[in-house]
């Protein structure tokens, strides 16, 4: 860290962050607040007392559609696309290690999967779809559509991870008679952990999140952004608040139980090379 | 060489083809073919018409949705530049320790990886006609009444586009503001460079690609998008997004498709331009 003196820019610059998280989580807090909402308060501010009702509401399926049968198809869905996301990113990782006929082309059209913008990726598979005869769901289409999503940021990843990966730990272990799958499974993978990690939890909460690329892969099942997004028409009471604090409280459980996988990994590895 | 050791590429490279071929480059060139077919209300019929292209680029309406569009790429891109460049520059040259960086940087990736949807509905408290931001503004007397533009109105779509992407424009331009070499910005303080010119002359030269990556990011997600130009507005406002998504509501699919063919189109131009401009190779 360069030693700068702390002037006013500094003051003035660290002002301007604290805006911008206050920007950031402020109205998610406003919405946490106002799920506790009393049994006749409505949608803005001031509470009418406090109470559970509007989190006990959300069960009963008569009063906000299907939030069980969503949730558990976008979990379901999260888990799928976070498995394939990990394992399709370290291969693609592995693979630009090496120079090989197309790897120009295959890393455009990874970057082109980040750039066309999702109503097109969503209309060209609900489109593929109907012209083959085949019927969408959320676990062929929707989760074909997540992954388009979902690889180009866990490639990018790997990229920046065996960017800084140095050979001379595979050739030490090849030296010492290592066969390749041992190389891998014994050095490459343990050291590589920690990131994957981070691959798995953008896969998941991208997928867990998505709207747009969703809207026409579904099939007959909504997923539950699809499902909060139909209450937000006709739900007029803070139930809608009540489901955004359980699924962004959801969200924040994942990331945590991500973050402190990573601690824990890396703070073994730290404690073995100590030892 | 084993033949076994030079396949290896390729295998580890097959999943990844196969998933972007068949969910990614077939869907594209399906909307192109479906794009000159023609339809009724209950159905698509293959054809080669390309009157689907007419009513898109020879219609007032569509060239109107474009320039709104434009308007807000312009707008969100602007605010997300100037906000994400300064809050990068905070996290990587005003906090002193890594550990700090790290949290801090965390604090701002977190809402990035909660749904969108409700990131949009938590504005209704603050912005509603009885939100916090009109009471606390009647209530001090600056305004008579509540303020009625805040929800459902251009403005609140800008406001949540910022809101929900400007993380896209401050972890790339985090990234090339954490590589810059320390020693540069020492050898331009001890050549008698002020604040101003050290950062006009080394840091933003240095931290174009990072500024170009985030640009190209904020502007895709802007230029398709349609739920946070639906909702935010009520419905009061168009984009080339919320006119495709009206097309496929209506089930008019050739017309959505030759619309997201000249998206797809007018996005890749503006990509390329950017990519012309900055170098952003050396970043990926």
């Amino acid at each position: 860290m360069t030693s700068e003196k702390r002037g006013f820019g500094h003051y003035v610059l660290a002002a301007f962050f604290g805006l911008f998280v206050l920007f950031l989580y402020g109205p998610l807090s406003t919405i946490l607040i106002l799920s506790f909402q009393g049994p006749d308060g409505g949608l803005t501010f001031p509470m009418n007392g406090v109470s559970t009702r509007w989190f006990a509401n959300l069960f009963e399926t008569q009063a906000v559609g299907d939030f069980g049968g969503s949730f558990t198809r976008s979990f379901l869905l999260g888990l799928m696309v976070m498995i394939t996301t990990v394992v399709v990113s370290l291969l693609g990782g592995l693979a630009f290690r090496r120079r090989f006929v197309g790897s120009t082309a295959l890393f455009y059209v990874t970057i082109a999967s980040l750039v066309v913008p999702s109503i097109l990726v969503s209309l060209g598979i609900g489109l593929l779809f109907q012209v083959t005869g085949l019927r969408p769901a959320w676990y062929t289409s929707g989760f074909g559509a997540h992954l388009t999503w979902t690889l180009p940021f866990g490639l990018l990843i790997m990229f920046a991870v065996f960017n800084r990966f140095s050979p001379a730990y595979e050739e030490a272990a090849r030296d010492l008679g290592a066969s390749p799958w041992q190389t891998f499974a014994h050095v490459v993978l343990p050291m590589i952990t920690p990131p994957l990690v981070g691959v798995g939890l953008f896969g998941f909460t991208l997928s867990y999140d998505e709207f747009a690329r969703t809207l026409m892969t579904s099939g007959s099942f909504n997923t539950l952004p699809l499902e909060i997004y139909g209450m937000t028409t006709n739900v007029t009471t803070p139930v809608l608040y009540a489901l955004g604090t359980v699924t962004t409280a959801f969200s924040f459980a994942i990331i945590l139980t991500a973050l402190i996988a990573i601690a824990i990994i890396n703070r073994r590895r730290l404690m073995a090379s100590g030892a | 060489m084993t033949i076994a050791h030079r396949a290896a590429p390729y295998l580890q490279a097959l999943p990844l083809t196969l998933i972007l071929g068949v969910f990614l480059v077939v869907p594209i060139a399906v909307i192109v073919m479906v794009s000159f077919w023609d339809y009724d209300s209950i159905r698509i019929y293959p054809d080669f018409v390309t009157f689907n292209y007419e009513e898109t680029l020879l219609s007032w309406v569509t060239w109107k949705t474009y320039l709104n569009t434009l308007k807000f790429t312009a707008i969100v891109w602007a605010i997300t530049l100037f906000v994400g460049f300064w809050v990068a520059y905070f996290l990587a040259f005003h906090v002193r320790t890594a550990t700090m960086q790290t949290v801090l940087f965390l604090v701002c990736t977190v809402p990035f990886l909660t749904s969108n949807i409700i990131r949009m509905i938590s504005w209704i408290p603050f912005l509603g006609r009885n939100g916090l931001l009109n009471t606390a503004l009647v209530d001090a007397g600056i305004v008579p009444q509540p303020l009625e533009f805040l929800l459902f109105s251009e403005f609140a779509v800008v406001l949540a586009m910022v809101h929900l992407y400007t993380l896209f424009m401050v972890t790339p331009i985090f990234n090339t503001l954490m590589r810059i070499d320390r020693s540069l910005i020492e050898a331009a303080r001890d050549a008698g460079a002020s604040g101003f010119q050290i950062l006009t002359n080394v840091i933003l030269p240095l931290a174009k690609p990072g500024i170009a990556i985030g640009s190209i990011f904020v502007v895709t997600l802007v230029m398709g998008d349609f739920i946070t130009v639906r909702f935010m507005s009520g419905g009061q406002s168009a984009s080339v997004g919320l006119m495709m998504a009206n097309q496929i509501s209506l089930l008019q699919y050739p017309a959505a498709a030759a619309n997201a063919v000249v998206l797809l189109a007018v996005v890749l131009m503006i990509v390329a331009g950017i990519v012309r401009l900055v170098d952003i190779r050396k970043e990926l």
